[in-house]
């Protein structure tokens, strides 16, 4: 039980740090541009059938990485040159319109070019197998890699944002725009700037999760969401809260799934508790967000009295 | 009231004259022997219905809500629902469907209409999100799948079994929501909820707590979509989360500003265009969907001050209004 | 003369700076007291706290007697204490009369109500011109707020306030962009209101508030730098030093 429990706590962990990688970028565009931007997800997409794409090609999962993930940059920053730099002085509903619609033409545009069966990446030799866990658990090396990798990210993250200019900019610039405006820096060089990163954590994300689960072209979509409750909670424009809410939204989630009916049985009969666990399990993160929101309208770590 | 006479008149003959032409519609498909068409002008008028409920928010209270298929979601599964229960009348049915979307729309939005920008756009889109998510573990309901429905429902004895009748009846609800949402915008209300959208704080200089209004107005849009929900139930005689997912709630939004936000009768004929425009698409290519995406994106972009260009000029969805 | 506004070492901080630095003053009823002083001695700032619109960080404001200082802006404004802003806030997208005609629906009857024509009510149409009548823009109810020239908008801005039916009336600089005719009816038309109600009015245009005024407090770095008749701040050297030095 304790095994089971820890097993989808590592689980949970691993899909938090993947959610963290997309809505960095995100938090950091919503906060610093004020700009809703509902395609992030497709970056994400794109990510994850590059690899699939270079991987196959080359039949080398460190070759395809190493060609997906400047491929998926320079597509974001084409994104951001042809559409998004156009975008950040519209209403919301023209900013959410156009990522609606860019949505649909590149999911459909994936959809025309890799067709809708998921594809599949193989694990490189390296990070493939386990490790003996506690007891007789055993993990797969390839999602204790993926954590690392994104922990990795998160700290590099951190540092750029700490202890260089263009990260106290940053930081600057997500609690007061007009600030930054008013030191004379080139707003337009540090938006795309902070898109690009966003783009390539985002696409990150999507290779390195390829191996693991199917590439599909619903994947952006369906951590889209994810990500909004992870921003939301964590508040928009912070690091760090988009860091915290990460982990939790994916432990929540995915130990939720696995023990919320084993949690309720001991307060309900067992097949009222398997209802309502499954009933409940995919709500959560939800529930939580709304919790969190009922406390703090801004998320844990938002600007406050910004009203 | 003699003066808005020649600024609404004409909007209000318009409203008339594409309902009088709906009307026509099952007898023109009866002549030319396609019966096909009216199910496609069916669905197109049960999004009109849902596009003027939405207007009521994202129109007239500049509430850009991401999330209102789920209300679609809560009045299509109030007919799986009831029937299941043995309640069949329509009226029963749409009574079931409001008070779910009231429900919710009570809690999700006293907690949505406390933030603003951003936040608001993300968190209905997530609420709605968790709806789907509901129905989707609902096993007995079909989870995923959905499930197909025994038969239509009754109106008052009457069998809606015909495909003309049911047209009728989604037509006379039409126009009932259209007048009823015609009289609530030029009422005391509607003019709180415009006056909030032109300018927040001087309404609160005036008197006004903004909240309440905001949040009346959130519910009532959520009821009246749940009655485009239970004819639409009743048209596909299927029900399925897919209703509610959170691209039918993108899709609602284009509708409404195809036709020209803020206006009751461009709201209804923006989902009438839009709804066909789909189906005509849909039927000449599987991708139609990239043609869609893209034509989305070039009007936004290129069109002098994009598609809320009119909306700006009536001083709405604006960043922070 | 009975206190109707008394405020009681107000204090708010952004950040560092001091914006409302102990702020204690007292307004009695029916007097039109001014408050003046040099760009960003934190006047709007005040008036935003008067008004509800900002909280302070320390201090009271009393109104009536009432200690309304965590009171909204709506509950002020039921209570009688309206204010102008000095950035022209409309509704422009609505009608003049309609701008007018909302303040008097926020104060008569509930606006709960969905289905009547409120453009039909003839009780509220009629308030709202007799507070038109009074700024003089009757002849101009049916035009969209947007469309009226910025001296109107103020003149607007003053009908929205008074049809709220005030006890006490902000006024963040009436005159502000006004010239010559339209600031002559303005000022004509706060010497009319000063008979009627109590006024903290915030002015740039020292000819008129020495006109207007029956005391002047001057407001230097967000502090009250002296108090009294406009004679005696014209006299006091503290407020030539600080303020009128520079203008007069």
């Amino acid at each position: 039980m304790f095994n089971l429990f820890l097993l989808q706590l590592l689980n949970g962990a691993q899909f938090g740090i993947l959610l963290f990688l997309v809505a960095a970028g995100l938090t950091l565009v919503f906060g610093i541009m004020d700009f809703i931007n509902l395609a992030h997800g497709v970056l994400y997409m794109v990510g994850a059938y590059l690899m699939a794409t270079f991987a196959g090609m080359t039949g080398n999962y460190w070759l395809g990485l190493m060609l997906a993930l400047p491929a998926t940059l320079i597509f974001g920053l084409v994104l951001e040159f042809l559409v998004f730099r156009r975008l950040y002085d519209r209403s919301h509903l023209d900013q959410v319109l156009a990522t609606f619609g860019l949505i649909l033409m590149l999911s459909e545009g994936v959809r025309i070019l890799w067709g809708s069966a998921p594809l599949n990446v193989e694990m490189p030799e390296l990070l493939s197998g386990s490790v003996p866990l506690a007891g007789p658990l055993k993990y797969p090396v390839y999602r204790i890699a993926v954590i690392a990798a994104g922990l990795a990210s998160a700290v590099g993250l951190w540092a750029l944002i700490n202890h260089t200019r263009a990260g106290m900019l940053l930081r600057a610039g997500a609690s007061n725009r007009p600030m930054v405006a008013a030191l004379g820096v080139d707003i337009s060089r540090l938006f795309m700037l902070v898109f690009a990163g966003g783009a390539m954590l985002a696409g990150f994300a999507g290779a390195i999760v390829a191996p693991i689960l199917s590439v599909d072209p619903g994947m952006g979509e369906s951590i889209l969401i994810l990500t909004f409750v992870v921003i939301v909670i964590g508040g928009v424009g912070s690091i760090r809260g988009a860091f915290l809410a990460a982990i939790l939204v994916g432990v929540v989630d995915t130990v939720g799934r696995t023990f919320g009916p084993i949690w309720l049985r001991m307060v309900m009969d067992p097949s009222a508790a398997a209802q309502t666990g499954r009933m409940l399990a995919p709500m959560l993160v939800y529930l939580l967000m709304a919790a969190v929101l009922f406390y703090s309208p801004t998320g844990l770590f938002g600007r406050r009295g910004a009203k | 009231m003699s003066r808005f006479a020649p600024q609404i008149a004409p909007r209000l003959k318009a409203a008339l004259a594409i309902l009088v032409l709906m009307a026509l519609v099952p007898v023109a498909a009866h002549a030319i022997g396609d019966p096909f068409l009216s199910v496609i002008a069916n669905r197109m008028l049960v999004f009109a219905i849902a596009a003027l409920s939405l207007d009521l928010i994202l129109g007239y209270g500049a509430m850009v809500s991401f999330g209102h298929a789920a209300y679609l979601g809560f009045g299509a599964y109030a007919v799986a629902l009831g029937a299941r229960w043995g309640v069949t009348d329509l009226l029963a049915q749409i009574l079931l469907g409001m008070v779910f979307s009231a429900a919710f729309a009570l809690v999700t939005g006293a907690i949505s209409l406390r933030t603003r920008g951003v936040y608001f756009i993300m968190i209905t889109l997530a609420f709605a999100q968790m709806a789907y998510f509901f129905f989707v573990s609902q096993g007995s309901l079909g989870g995923d799948d959905g499930v197909a429905l025994q038969g239509r429902s009754t109106l008052l004895g009457l069998s809606l079994d015909g495909d003309v009748t049911l047209y009728y009846v989604t037509l006379g609800a039409l126009a009932l929501v259209y007048a009823g949402l015609y009289r609530l915008t030029g009422s005391r209300f509607g003019r709180v909820l415009k006056g909030t959208r032109e300018n927040s704080l001087r309404m609160q200089a005036m008197g006004y707590r903004p909240f309440p209004y905001q949040l009346v107005a959130y519910v009532i849009a959520g009821c009246l979509c749940s009655v485009a929900g239970v004819l639409l139930a009743n048209l596909t005689e299927y029900v399925s989360p897919a209703y509610m997912g959170w691209h039918r709630s993108g899709e609602m939004i284009v509708m409404l500003v195809f036709g020209g936000i803020g206006t009751l009768t461009g709201a209804m004929a923006g989902a009438l265009v839009a709804v066909g425009l789909e189906e005509v698409l849909a039927a000449f290519s599987e991708h139609w969907r990239l043609g869609f995406g893209l034509a989305l994106v070039l009007v936004v972009l290129f069109s002098p001050e994009g598609l809320t260009g009119l909306a700006k000029r009536l001083g709405i969805g604006g960043k922070h209004g | 003369m009975a206190e109707l506004l008394e405020i009681r070492d107000l204090r708010k901080n952004f950040g560092a700076l001091a914006v409302t630095d102990g702020v204690s003053l007292s307004v009695g009823e029916g007097e039109l007291h001014a408050i003046i002083g040099p760009n960003g001695a934190g006047k709007t700032t005040l008036i935003a706290q008067l008004s509800g619109q900002l909280a302070p960080d320390g201090g009271q404001v009393l109104y009536g007697g009432e200690d309304i200082t965590h009171l909204d802006m709506a509950a002020r404004v039921r209570r009688g204490l309206a204010r102008s802003f000095q950035i022209t806030a409309l509704l422009p997208g609505m009608t003049v009369l309609e701008n007018v005609a909302l303040a008097v629906q926020a104060r008569s009857g509930s606006s709960f109500r969905f289905w009547r024509d409120a453009g039909g009510e003839e009780i509220t149409n009629a308030q709202a011109r007799a507070a038109l009548e009074e700024v003089g823009l009757a002849d101009r109810a049916a035009v969209l707020a947007s469309a009226l020239s910025h001296g109107e908008q103020r003149q607007l801005e003053l009908a929205v306030a008074l049809a709220t039916k005030p006890r006490l009336l902000l006024l963040d600089e009436p005159l502000a962009g006004t010239g010559g005719q339209e600031a002559e009816r303005l000022i004509a038309l706060m010497q009319r209101l000063k008979s009627r109600l109590t006024i903290v009015l915030i002015e740039h245009d020292m000819d008129a508030v020495f006109q207007l005024a029956d005391r002047i407090s001057v407001l230097v770095y967000g502090a009250i730098a002296a108090t009294g008749t406009p004679e005696a701040v014209r006299a006091d050297p503290a407020v030539r030093a600080a303020y009128l030095g520079e203008d007069a």
